[in-house]
């Protein structure tokens, strides 16, 4: 790992040497910028350089605090990293693309995550409750009739 | 909406409010208020003093009638393959015929939120549990997606995701090879809000759904319940379902 990156810098390096006038054009992954700071003093919910090194343990506590006890603060939440870090226009990047904010150092780490196999990713700014008068306006014809099944007893 | 449930809608209200953080001051240390309520902080753990259930009046429940099905689907993200046999239902409307007489009626049938819940019992993973309050949840970080829960529920209340799947509700997460089924809506539940589907049968002014605290004796639910008779589907398997009928 150590010698990978050693490898990128002197690359970089001499990159730059040869052509002066592109020296950010790096190998180095373009991380695309949060929409909020957590703090005045501080960006993301931890200093940014703990975040790098342990996000997945915040994740990961997170996760199973709110799983199995319902604990649902919203500092090391999956879906406020995404509401902070994803734009929620409609044209915004998928975890499949780089352009990602997960996917633009993951790929560069070449570190897989299957997070967003289930979870969304990216943000919904409405919320449950917000949407929820739209239902019943709407009857939302999207939606598949699912199953009047029927069943006899005697 | 009917005039009990703007009643509940103020009472929540009221004890989540000011009047919360009037009483707050003259309450001890520690002691929390919302312990009375049930505006639980987002920060504490949910406990065993609350136990989730649903009270479902067939009578109300119109035939024909899946508004509840509907709002569920929207809510999760539900949207199926126009595969019936394999697409995901967390709430479908069964009609029951009476063969002798032709009676039928019609109900909706969802996760019944069992105190001893079958599909707890078989998961190899500890994926299936129960939370302190009651409802029955997939851990879908662990689930391997066996399916021993779906043949061991009586209720035939889980699917199984087949399919990859995008865009999926962030307060739902739903994924290919895990098992799902009715959440009653955990994640409005801590918010303090009633399940999608109740709220849209009462939006509807149906009113066939009620949910509440079964171990709160003045909530709506066990006040209906002591005094309506309801019974539980499949009573025999003595799983003390959090889901009660009346009607049938």
């Amino acid at each position: 790992m150590i010698k990978h990156s050693l490898l990128v810098l002197v690359t970089g390096l001499l990159l730059g040497m040869v052509m002066p006038g592109q020296a950010d054009d790096s190998l180095l992954p373009e991380i695309p910028a949060a929409q909020a700071r957590f703090s005045e003093t501080q960006g993301c919910v931890e200093p940014t350089a703990d975040m790098r090194r342990n996000h997945m343990k915040y994740i990961l506590h997170q996760r199973d605090e709110t799983m199995h006890r319902g604990i649902r603060t919203k500092q090391y939440s999956l879906v406020e990293c995404i509401n902070c870090h994803v734009s929620d226009t409609p044209d915004a990047a998928r975890v499949s693309s780089e352009e990602h904010f997960c996917s633009s150092c993951h790929s560069y780490a070449a570190v897989n995550i299957d997070c967003f196999q289930c979870h969304a990713d990216r943000p919904v700014k409405t919320s449950a409750t917000q949407a929820m008068p739209a239902v019943a306006e709407s009857g939302s014809a999207s939606i598949p009739v699912l199953a009047i099944e029927e069943t006899t007893h005697e | 909406m009917s005039e009990q449930s703007n009643f509940d809608q103020y009472r929540r209200r009221f004890l989540s409010g000011s009047a919360a953080t009037v009483a707050g001051m003259a309450v001890a240390p520690g002691v929390l208020l919302h312990e009375i309520g049930h505006a639980r902080p987002a920060s504490q753990a949910v406990t065993d003093e609350v136990r989730w259930g649903m009270l479902i009046d067939s009578n109300k429940c119109a035939e024909g009638c899946d508004d509840c099905v509907k709002a569920c689907n929207e809510e999760h993200g539900l949207t199926g393959h126009g595969r019936p046999a394999t697409d995901s239902q967390w709430i479908r409307k069964v009609t029951l015929k009476d063969k002798q007489t032709g009676h039928t009626q019609t109900l909706p049938l969802l996760c019944q939120h069992c105190e001893a819940p079958p599909c707890v019992d078989v998961c190899p993973t500890g994926a299936s549990f129960k939370r302190a309050d009651g409802i029955v949840l997939v851990d879908k970080h662990i689930c391997i997606g066996c399916r021993y829960c779906m043949m061991a529920c009586p209720y035939k209340a889980r699917s199984f995701i087949h399919e990859t799947l995008t865009d999926q509700k962030p307060y739902s997460p739903r994924g290919k090879g895990t098992v799902e089924s009715c959440t009653f809506c955990v994640h409005r539940v801590d918010d303090g809000e009633t399940p999608a589907c109740v709220e849209a049968c009462t939006a509807e002014n149906h009113n066939a759904m009620v949910f509440g605290d079964l171990n709160d004796p003045s909530s709506k639910i066990s006040q209906q319940l002591k005094q309506y008779n309801s019974r539980q589907i499949r009573a025999d398997l003595q799983l003390n379902t959090g889901v009660r009928y009346r009607g049938i």
